[in-house]
């Protein structure tokens, strides 16, 4: 590794993602918004409504691999956190609407007035202002991994342990904010949204600002997740993966450092969330299902646990995979193929997609140089 | 209703024979009673029900009856009464006569609520003195709810007569009841009433002792008081049985989904997030059994369930063992890769069953001695329920003693201790593991047999099983199937006890919320290995 701090914080491929990345953000709203309906090359807002999605897909994968990949702590309830933030920005839009609800009630948004509420619940009190909504969304599912963390941690729960007690998490939120006593919409979630920031969120010019915003969140997170895992800290956390005990016995806090991580982690998938719901225009309960978080690691392994930019392209190859069949005739064999993809990538391509080309790759320079080296497949846990 | 019919014709049949031994001396106040029913008013009317169940004249069943069928006409002008039977004939209610044509004039008389609510009270007044004990029971229980003062002479008068214990108590209480609402009984009598009720003991009773007048005597007031706190006491005991007799039942269900799981994951070490699949297939396979029966030989119905159970256990083992061998035999040692390809096989396992079975819910029989259920004191207790307890325990002392006293159990303890050292003594290791993970997953298929008859056969039956599976498994403690016992029982009562307070959702939220606390004290679970298996 180099010695100067860019050229380690940007390797060859990092370099090449943000680039594509950036050309992805500009092209888009170009192709979108400048170029004729009539034209071949014209991107229908639809799509950029989809790929601001997948966009927001891959911070959470992004958020999944820095824990999975880098710490080893495999969370099946990372969707919990996303959903938290996105319920956060929900709540804002909520309040945004005013008195063009149905019930055109100033304070209270429409399922209070349905569930005869009269008076604002204290928890959502402030989101009719936006910096308050953003900070909870950072807030939220960080305190929520910040707890959490602390006691798992803590008490020395790791492996399937952590991983069954996360999807217990999600799946008792999920429970809870089905209920309509909760607060948050019940069933329905929220949904209807009008505006965001005043700009009005059906808007095209909306959707493709909204993408460049995912965009930039994306390349801001895949940032700070360079600078975490290239750096001295990085490093512990790899020795964690590989070996907690002898590295607590080297006089590492382990649980430090996982929670500092898992809290990270927990924030990016919050902003995810944020940023998902306005372009998809609803949050609701179903987003807390565990087996939407396991989807989610999903994108991490067939990208490639552990290189980042491989949870990036992992979570658009899936999701392409899914819009392409569950669009068609071929949406019963959906859960075929995403069955499919988790065994055959677990079993024949563990590495991932990335993992595999850069092991490949060294394996090739190596041979180049000393022909008998032959690496032994590393242990994946 | 074709009770009401039958009670009516047998009524009116009973008064056609009296009527021929009744005299017309003490006749006089049942036709003077008739009489209210010409002046087509409510007031009248009502007077007129009145006077009829207080002249007890055996032909008065007949016109209540009538009356409150709509069956009863008037002519105001010949000032007499008819009754119309249900196939139009007209009798006189004065003389038991046929009437071949009513007078011009004949109307129904008409009923408002308040000569409803009486005629009510009067029928059941009068059924205090039917042929039937249980009709008896039901007229005696339906004055306790009314507390008709009206009913009081008649309840005396049924009480002297009555021999069958049972209706005798049920009459005691309603006496009891309507002398404790009454204004004119004596405060000795209140007291003696309060503790008939008092022994009675269920939620009527305690309705009927806290919505008494608080300006009784001091004494009565206290007797009241007291009966009252010991109801409650008693009510409180027999809902804390209700519920610990639900939980045994949920903790029963979780035990038998749990237990398989306690073998492949806490024996094996093997995290099988298809475990709650191969319940489902248990369940279907049930189904399948059962479509068969039905089609080709009915009269086996009753014994569907034990012919499925081996089928299940065959079925889901040879999947688990298929599993074993094609995917998690590469994946030893790798956790987190088979808790994610599992999870893949449970998507397609679904996936598949909904493609052959479709998405809908199939509905799985009882047979007959699964269904009905018993009253044990307070307690209600279903067959099915009892005998999935009885089961779920059969299988798990079944399981211990495959795992204590056969061979193939000594063969899979020693490879889950040591696989090194139980390879060299010559034990096929990777067909032990393959056995094992049969054994486990053919365990679950049994309790898809069990849940079958209690939940809703579909294509996601496992997935609401998956997560409590594993809590329990984790609560109770890693590899041991004691713990597991234990840890379901703990569960399901727990659960069940918290439902009250907290609802289903907010019980099962505090439950989930209760073991991750639990876990971070005792991160292996209630009964933790100790020693070198530990880390093993």
């Amino acid at each position: 590794m180099g010695a100067f701090p860019l050229t380690r914080l940007l390797d060859r491929s990092s370099a090449v993602f943000l680039i594509l990345l950036a050309a992805f953000a500009v092209m888009i709203p170009t192709l979108n918004l400048l170029v004729p309906a009539s034209s071949g090359l014209h991107v229908s807002t639809y799509l950029v409504a989809l790929l601001g999605k997948y966009i927001c897909y891959a911070m959470l994968a992004l958020s999944i691999d820095l824990i999975w990949g880098y710490a080893g702590i495999l969370s099946l309830g990372h969707g919990a956190f996303f959903a938290l933030g996105g319920y956060a920005m929900g709540m804002y839009l909520m309040r945004q609407i005013g008195t063009r609800g149905v019930y055109a009630n100033p304070i209270l948004p429409d399922f209070m007035v349905f569930l005869n509420w009269h008076e604002l619940p204290v928890y959502w009190y402030g989101f009719n202002h936006f910096a308050y909504a953003a900070l909870m969304i950072f807030l939220a599912p960080g305190l929520l991994a910040f707890v959490f963390g602390w006691f798992a941690f803590r008490s020395r729960v790791t492996g399937v342990y952590l991983s069954i007690i996360t999807q217990a998490m999600t799946y008792a939120l999920m429970l809870g904010f089905f209920r309509n006593n909760f607060g948050f919409g019940g069933n329905n979630g929220l949904t209807d949204f009008k505006d965001i920031l005043g700009f009005n969120v059906q808007a095209e010019t909306t959707r493709n600002a909204l993408l460049v915003a995912s965009c930039l969140a994306l390349a801001i997170c895949f940032l700070i997740c360079r600078a975490v895992v290239t750096s001295k800290f990085g490093k512990v956390l790899v020795a964690i993966r590989d070996a907690e005990t002898r590295t607590r016995f080297l006089g590492y806090r382990v649980e430090a450092y996982k929670l500092f991580v898992f809290t990270l982690s927990a924030c990016m998938a919050g902003v995810a969330g944020a940023l998902y719901v306005p372009q998809v225009g609803i949050i609701n309960p179903s987003e807390f299902a565990p087996g939407n978080s396991i989807e989610a690691v999903i994108w991490v392994a067939v990208g490639g646990r552990g290189t980042l930019t491989g949870a990036v392209l992992g979570a658009f190859v899936v999701n392409y995979a899914k819009t392409f069949f569950t669009t068609g005739w071929l949406a019963p064999y959906w859960l075929f193929v995403l069955g499919g993809l988790f065994i055959a990538v677990t079993l024949l391509l563990p590495r991932g997609i990335i993992g595999t080309y850069e092991w490949w790759r060294a394996r090739r320079a190596e041979t180049q140089i000393i022909p008998i080296a032959a690496e032994a497949p590393h242990a994946a846990e | 209703m074709p009770g009401f019919h039958d009670r009516a014709l047998a009524l009116v049949f009973a008064i056609g024979l009296l009527l021929f031994g009744a005299t017309l001396a003490n006749a006089g106040a049942y036709e003077d009673a008739l009489a209210g029913f010409t002046a087509d008013s409510f007031g009248d009317t009502a007077d007129a029900i009145e006077a009829l169940t207080a002249s007890s004249d055996p032909r008065t069943g007949a016109v209540v009856e009538a009356l409150k069928d709509q069956r009863l006409l008037y002519s105001a002008e010949t000032k007499r009464v008819f009754i119309k039977d249900k196939s139009g004939k007209l009798t006189d209610a004065a003389t038991g006569q046929p009437v071949a044509a009513p007078p011009a004039d004949a109307d129904n008389v008409r009923l408002n609520n308040r000569v409803r609510g009486m005629l009510d009270a009067a029928l059941g007044s009068l059924t205090l003195m039917a042929k039937e004990p249980g009709r008896r029971f039901d007229a005696a229980q339906a004055v306790f709810k009314s507390r008709d003062a009206g009913a009081l002479p008649n309840i005396d008068k049924a009480l002297e007569k009555e021999t069958d214990a049972r209706v005798r108590k049920a009459l005691t209480e309603a006496r009891a009841a309507i002398v404790l609402t009454s204004a004119e009984a004596s405060p000795e009598d209140k007291i003696a009433a309060i503790a008939v009720i008092r022994d009675r003991g269920d939620q009527d009773a305690l309705g009927l002792i806290d919505g008494l007048p608080s300006d009784l005597p001091p004494a009565v007031r206290q007797a009241a008081a007291s009966a009252s706190a010991k109801i409650q006491g008693n009510l409180a005991l027999w809902s804390a049985l209700q519920n610990a007799w639900y939980g045994l039942s949920l903790g029963s269900v979780l035990l038998l989904a749990a237990i398989g799981l306690a073998i492949t994951f806490g024996v094996m070490g093997v995290i099988n997030m298809a475990h709650g699949e191969m319940v489902m297939l248990g369940a279907y396979t049930t189904f399948v059994v059962q479509e068969y029966i039905r089609a080709y030989n009915p009269a086996l119905f009753d014994y569907s369930l034990v012919i499925a159970v081996p089928l299940a256990f065959a079925v889901a083992g040879a999947v688990g063992i298929a599993i074993e061998r094609g995917i998690i035999r590469f994946l030893y040692g790798r956790p987190l890769e088979t808790l994610l390809a599992t999870w893949g096989l449970s998507l397609i396992l679904q996936q598949a069953v909904r493609t052959i079975f479709g998405p809908t819910n199939k509905e799985v029989g009882n047979p007959s001695w699964m269904s009905g259920a018993f009253d044990l004191g307070g307690l209600t207790i279903t067959y099915n329920r009892l005998w999935i307890i009885c089961f779920a325990l059969a299988v798990f002392v079944a399981l211990l003693a495959m795992l204590r006293l056969t061979r193939l159990g000594l063969e899979m303890r020693a490879v889950t201790q040591n696989r090194a050292m139980a390879a060299a003594m010559g034990i096929r290791t990777a067909r032990i593991d393959a056995l094992t993970f049969g054994l486990g997953s053919g365990i679950a298929g049994i309790a898809g047999v069990a849940l079958s008859q209690i939940d809703n056969v579909s294509p996601n039956l496992g997935q609401g099983y998956i997560i409590d599976s594993f809590m329990v498994v984790v609560f109770g403690g890693v590899g041991n199937l004691w713990g597991t016992l234990v840890g379901a029982f703990t569960l399901g009562i727990a659960n069940k006890f918290l439902e009250p307070y907290a609802g289903a959702v907010l019980g099962k939220i505090a439950i989930l919320v209760l073991i991750i606390l639990f876990i971070q004290k005792r991160p292996r679970g209630m009964f933790a290995l100790k020693g070198r298996a530990v880390e093993a």
